[in-house]
């Protein structure tokens, strides 16, 4: 999945990641957030950027967790997935 | 084919002209294709051009809607009397069971929202929506408190929700998806407002359906009523003049 970071801040890594990790745990429990086999495979401070694995059987309660952000370290922001592809050339450049 | 995706609640400041076309601007770029604004019953049209302007500027199709907050079922049949033509969609908060029912019957209705922070408002049950699906009205969700609750508030929110859906899904009665939010960065993507439509057990297909198909549907219909050439239900002035 290819996300889209939305807001007037930069964010680290560690810090989307752990956020999107948190959602997931919140929506799904922790049994739940362990099968959606979440990584980060890239990530773009510059583009507000991020590549991140799931397992295609947890696309959508992951898609879901990813929307349901609302802020990082306590400032607002938007997490868009921007597009899913079963391949990471298939989510190409972000336009 | 491709979908048509569409958000009707979408609650600018309507004061602060900035924000609506900030709005507007980024509903087009998450990938709307229709927005419907609630506007105040005496809305100039100054206004209205202006919004019009903004929506054709961002390439999207903007649809009026008025948001009813009738207090009696008396109030809300004038108010449709008064306003039903005025208006592409017009949208009853229920606040009352006695309304509720009454607007779940009228065919003038074309979405029952219901206040999601107040529990003990939400009317959406089996006898509800019974008298819906003898009408068009459809059932409309605002993702705004999904996103902004949390703990105990959010799952009684999905609680409710996964039972209203159920019922709306048995009766056929059309579901609608929309932001209903004021918050730039509550807007979500048409394909996320469907994967959040996934925590209250919507299948994939008929959250689709209910940020496309379903709200594009309503928009189509009134449009189509509000043309001179509409007489009835599927009765419609194709010419006029001394040979007809």
């Amino acid at each position: 999945m290819l996300l889209q970071i939305e807001s007037g801040e930069t964010f680290t890594q560690d810090e989307v990641m752990s956020t999107i990790w948190k959602a997931v745990t919140k929506l799904y429990g922790e049994t739940g957030a362990s099968k959606t086999g979440l990584s980060l495979i890239e990530y773009d401070q510059m583009q507000r950027t991020a590549t991140v694995r799931v397992l295609l059987k947890a696309a959508g309660p992951a898609r879901a967790s990813i929307a349901s952000v609302t802020e990082i370290r306590g400032r607002p922001v938007a997490l868009h997935v921007l597009k899913v592809s079963g391949s990471i050339r298939g989510l190409g450049k972000p336009k | 084919m491709k979908r048509t995706y569409a958000d009707l609640h979408l609650r600018p400041n309507l004061n602060d002209f900035e924000h609506t076309k900030q709005m507007i601007t980024k509903a087009a770029k998450l990938g709307y294709h229709l927005i419907a604004i609630p506007l105040p019953p005496n809305v100039s049209e100054e206004n209205l051009q202006k919004m019009r302007g903004i929506c054709r500027e961002a390439k999207i199709d903007f649809a009026t809607r008025l948001n009813l907050k009738p207090t009696t079922p008396d109030e809300l049949t004038r108010n449709l009397r008064k306003f039903r033509r005025k208006y592409e969609t017009i949208a009853v908060i229920c606040e009352s069971k006695n309304v509720a029912r009454q607007a779940a019957k009228d065919r003038r209705v074309d979405i029952l929202n219901f206040p999601l922070y107040d529990y003990h408002g939400r009317f959406f049950d089996l006898a509800e929506a019974e008298l819906a699906s003898g009408s068009l009205t459809a059932f409309e969700i605002d993702a705004q408190p999904i996103l902004a609750l949390e703990g105990p508030a959010r799952s009684r929110l999905l609680s409710n929700l996964r039972r209203e859906t159920e019922t709306a899904k048995a009766f056929h009665i059309p579901i609608i998806l929309s932001s209903g939010t004021s918050d730039l960065m509550l807007m979500r993507r048409p394909m996320d407002m469907a994967a959040l439509a996934s925590l209250f057990d919507l299948e994939n297909e008929q959250a689709l359906q209910a940020v496309s198909e379903n709200p594009v549907g309503i928009v189509k219909r009134n449009r189509g009523k509000l043309n001179s050439t509409f007489v009835a239900p599927g009765i419609r002035v194709v010419r006029r003049g001394k040979d007809c």
